[in-house]
Order: structure tokens, then sequence, then C-alpha cells
């Protein structure tokens, strides 16, 4: 059997990837996110009578600590697994990313497990995000000299 | 006078199987073959400081348990074979330092189980010793860690995905006459059917599967009619479904086939995605389910062909395809 003929029956054969239902899960559990989220922000203006630019730095915190109070528990990943795109995008996501890789070089030590592979998988995330913010830093600037921006 | 190989065959006449030691994780426990094993641990620490360690004491556990069936030493056996998933095979080889014994350290990845054991009897076969061990493990967490994400990242996986068994086997061969010996051995070739995604082990690694035991009928001559049962290691169900449909395009009537990744697990109530993987996966089924099947001659004789994906996440990374290989070993009631 040659590869074109071997690639034909496997994807004949593929089980199925259950695509909309992770859409359709994404949208569920992403959403009730974006509520508990908001629901925390309105806590925050009301109880601390702040605006929402200060109450977002502390709802962001908030949802942080409990991504990672949650992997450290074992439980965010067994979440993550229904919610797929729903729980890792948002910036629960990246608290899941550097606390996994915490924990899973705890074993090698501070410096050798932890402090070097903590940003193994968020790393990623923080390099192109400095390199785009630079590139868009950058864009941005030439329409201001041409007087486009305000 | 011991026998050439046919090809990529050989066939034994002086090998047996005296005993074996099985170790597993929870979830191996859990499944439909949990009682067929000698020991379980309920927690992927079995109570040491990391994963790794874990794996080793079950390693341990594996092979003490083996060799008190015979009431044997570590200093009895005279070589130790062994391999696990591991860079450096890191817990076959620190295990070893507690053996006052020659040691060989193999790699296959989960094809290991076979090609350790397939090693071991040419050794016996040869002549050279009289008894050698047999010693491979895997273990979830660590081939978590060393091939894909942290353990407890959240990312949800593909449907193709195999879940690599947590668990430890320990088996000694012996010239001594027993009641169920290896009476044939085939080794593979590495094949790549350019197969580049690392979540699909099973499609990548079915080619593999289908040339062994293509190679193995013909040198021997034999058929799947030959055998009471023919088991692929870890192709679990997505790639079981591809060898099967390879076979009989080409014209090849299958019977009595099943794999051991989907033997190891209830593939409907565990979250074990497509099945088992992991050199735990065929050599737990082999040694703790079909083995005494062996012994109370409910089988003749069993063709184990264990498969295993030779991949590296670096060269993964550098876009290169996936080479697997199959090994083979045929057990047999004396």
């Amino acid at each position: 059997m040659d590869r074109k003929e071997y690639d034909q029956l496997a994807e004949e054969l593929k089980p199925s990837s259950h695509g909309i239902k992770n859409a359709f899960n994404a949208f569920l559990y992403g959403g009730v996110m974006g509520v508990i989220a908001q629901g925390v922000l309105e806590f925050f203006m009301n109880v601390y009578n702040c605006n929402e630019k200060e109450a977002t730095p502390m709802m962001i915190i908030t949802l942080v600590f409990v991504a990672c109070l949650l992997t450290g528990l074992g439980i965010y990943d067994k979440i993550a697994s229904h919610a797929g795109a729903g729980t890792f995008i948002p910036i629960t996501g990246f608290a899941n990313s550097m606390s996994s890789s915490a924990l899973d070089s705890k074993s090698e030590g501070l410096v050798l497990g932890i402090g070097a592979n903590m940003f193994k998988l968020g790393g990623t995330v923080i390099t192109y995000g400095i390199v785009s913010a630079s590139l868009l830093g950058v864009i941005r600037y030439v329409f201001t000299l041409f007087g486009t921006i305000g | 006078m011991s026998s050439h190989f046919l090809g990529q065959s050989v066939k034994l006449e002086n090998v047996y199987i005296a005993s074996t030691g099985t170790t597993c994780g929870p979830l191996e426990y859990a499944g439909p073959l949990g009682s067929c094993f000698d020991k379980f641990f309920d927690d992927y620490h079995c109570g040491e400081s990391s994963f790794e360690k874990a794996e080793r004491k079950m390693l341990r556990d594996a092979l003490d348990i083996c060799l008190k069936r015979e009431q044997m030493k570590y200093k009895d056996v005279e070589l130790y074979i062994g391999g696990d998933l591991m860079n450096q095979i890191t817990n076959v080889h620190y295990l070893a330092r507690e053996i006052p014994k020659p040691f060989v350290g193999i790699y296959g990845a989960c094809s290991s189980f076979c090609l350790s054991m397939g090693v071991a009897s040419l050794m016996i076969e040869g002549g050279f010793i009289d008894n050698a061990i047999s010693l491979v493990s895997s273990h979830n967490a660590t081939a978590e860690r060393q091939y894909r994400y942290p353990v407890e990242y959240g990312v949800q996986k593909k449907s193709t995905t195999t879940f690599t068994a947590t668990g430890a086997v320990a088996t000694l061969l012996t010239s001594q006459p027993t009641n169920v010996r290896i009476e044939a051995v085939t080794f593979g070739k590495v094949i790549d059917y350019s197969q580049e995604d690392p979540n699909d082990m099973g499609r990548a690694m079915a080619p593999a599967a289908y040339d062994t035991i293509l190679s193995h009928f013909q040198d021997l001559k034999r058929s799947f009619k030959d055998y009471d049962l023919v088991v692929t290691g870890d192709l679990s169900t997505y790639g079981h479904k591809i060898l099967k449909e390879m076979l009989q395009r080409h014209h090849i009537d299958v019977v009595h086939y099943n794999d051991c990744g989907c033997m190891l697990y209830d593939i409907n109530k565990q979250e074990v995605f497509q099945g088992g993987s992991g050199c735990a996966c065929s050599a737990l089924v082999t040694m703790g389910h079909l083995y005494p099947l062996l012994k109370e001659k409910k089988y003749k004789r069993v063709l184990v062909v264990a498969t295993g994906a030779l991949l590296s996440p670096m060269m993964s990374a550098q876009k290169e395809s996936i080479p697997c290989v199959a090994h083979a070993i045929s057990l047999e009631v004396v």
C-alpha cells in the first residue's frame, strides 16, 4: 500500500473530532467565565467603591488566582478537557500554563526546575505579545507622524 | 544447535517463561483486566517524591514479585534487559544500579516489551545464558511530561490521542522447561509512512505492525489461523481499525485479532481517548492476562506484536515524520 492510498484509508476511518460540540462547549464555558468575571468586577466596584478601570486589575488577579488554585488541586485540567478554548483563550489559560509548568518541574528544584521551566509554555505568548506590541507601536507612531491618529 | 534467522524471524526451541511480576496504576486497576495484576498503586506518586521515582518503584516491585515467585535473588539472574520511554531510558537504568548483574538497556519506545523479550530469548537460545529478566515500564505522568505537556496543563486532547499506561512488568525467561515457551521472534523494520501528528500514534504505527505481521507470516509460512489470538501492542481503537482494513484489502483473512490498548481499559467508560499505549500496555496485557490463559491452556499459541513510535519531540518540532517499529514474539503452550 503506498502512502497516498494509506492516507486515504486512514482519513476514511478517522474518529470524528467533535468540532461542533467543542465549539459549543467553548462558547458556553467561555461565556460563563465572562459572566463570572463581570460579577467579580461589579463586586469590587461596589464593595471598594471604585471605578471600572481600578477594579479590572483586581478582577483579573482574582481569576488568575482561582485558575492557579484549581490547577494545583488537579481540577483545572478536567474542566479544560470539556471547555477547550473556553478556558484556554481567557487569562485563565495563561495562568494554568504557568502554574502547571511550575508544578511539573517542582521535582527538579527552585532554580533548574520551577525557575527555568515556568515560562516553558507561556513564554511563547509573552515573546510574541511583546514583539507584536512593539510592531503595532511602530505602526501607530508612523501614523501619528502623518497626522492620521491624534 | 541454535536456529538461524528466516528473513526477519527466528524459531526457538529452548526458551521458556518461568515467572512474571506486574504492577499497575489506578486506571489500569480499574480497567477490565485490573484483577490480573499482582500489585496496584492508587496514585501516580506511589509514595515517592517524583513521578520518575514512582515509575522506578513500580519496576522494582514488579521485579521483586517476579523473582520471589521463583525464590530467587537479583544475583541468581544472569542477564537483565530492559527499557522504558524516558530519555536515557532513565527508569530502568537508575534501577539497574541496585542490580549486581550485567544490564542491557534497550529502546524501542512502546515496542520495548517485545524487543527485550526477543533479545533475551536469543541469548538463551544461543546457549550464552541460562536465564534472563526482561524489564519494562511506562508511566502516564513521566511520559506526558517528556513527550507532551505538563500533567496539569488544561488542553483539550485530540480524539485520536492514546493514553500512556502506567505500570511495570518483569518477566523471567529460562532454558529450563516450563509450561509456556517463546516459540518464535520477529524483529521489525523501521517504517515511516510520513505521518507527522504526535497525537495520532495509532495511525503512525499501523503500517509498522502490518509490515511485521506480514514478515512473520511469510518467514514462518503461517497465517492468523495458526494463532488463537494475535494482539498488537498499542494501536488502540483507530490504529486497530486501520490495520484490520489494510490486511483485509490485501486479502488476508483477519481472525482472532485484538489490540492491547483496547483490552487494558474500558474504552467506553474510562477517559483514555482511543485506548492505551506505552511499554506497559502490551506488557501488562500479555503477562498479566494472556500468560495465565496460556498456562491454563485456554490458548495454545498467541502472537504479540508490540508497536513503537520512535518519535523525538525535537524532530517533531522540526517537522519530521514519525519512524515506527513493531517487534513480535509468539508464545506457545508446551
